[in-house]
């Protein structure tokens, strides 16, 4: 009966996976790209872990794939953060048909704090 | 059905979702584009390496994706770091 569970979680991962790279090829910016793809691949490769884990037990593949799980849920939004920063540091624009820039508004800001005190 | 016929669809399946991702990489027209998309790959290969060490019954290739996923992370948070203009310890 676990196995059947597990399969099902993989078979929704894999999806997810599928619709989280179509965003990464058809999306038009680099953070929309960006949010797409990293949502949907995380949850969709925390689903083959889980399902994994599911399927296995508790043995030498199951465990590693449940230790996984919080890894990939902590280091993936991490890595997505830091690159949205570094791309909008770096000058990429955004697509022209965005309405809504509140990091630049932010960074504005911040330059005419910095030297008050 | 059988499960491992199951599994080997979902293998050929991420295979597929992974060749999207490198065109990605391959048509990106930023800097920033070609890392998403191999940020990305890697994720898919930390989750390519289960199914295929359940279907193949060899355990040392959750190893494989462990260390993938942190060398993954840390080799973004590197690149994004140096594409943001900053030094590594701010």
């Amino acid at each position: 009966m676990n196995e059947y569970i597990g399969i099902v979680f993989i078979l929704i991962g894999v999806l997810f996976d599928l619709f989280g790279c179509i965003g990464l090829v058809r999306l038009p910016d680099v953070y929309n790209r960006l949010q797409a793809a990293t949502k949907c691949v995380t949850l969709g490769t925390c689903g083959i872990m889980f399902g994994i884990f599911l399927m296995q037990g508790f043995n030498e593949i199951g465990v590693k794939a449940l230790v996984s799980v919080p890894l990939i849920f902590i280091t993936s939004p991490t890595a997505a953060h830091a690159l949205a920063r570094g791309a909008h540091i770096a000058g990429v624009r955004l697509w022209k048909k965005s309405v809504c820039d509140k990091y630049e508004d932010d960074k504005k800001h911040m330059g005419k704090e910095k030297p008050a005190p | 059905m059988n499960m491992d016929q199951v599994i080997l669809g979902c293998v050929a399946a991420l295979v597929a979702i992974c060749f999207m991702c490198l065109y990605r990489a391959w048509r990106g027209p930023t800097v920033a584009d070609r890392m998403v998309a191999i940020d990305i790959l890697g994720i898919l290969v930390v989750g390519f390496c289960p199914l295929w060490a359940v279907y193949t019954e060899r355990g040392f290739l959750m190893d494989i994706a462990l260390a993938w996923l942190l060398l993954s992370f840390i080799g973004t948070v590197t690149l994004a770091k140096y594409l943001g203009g900053q030094q590594l310890d701010e």
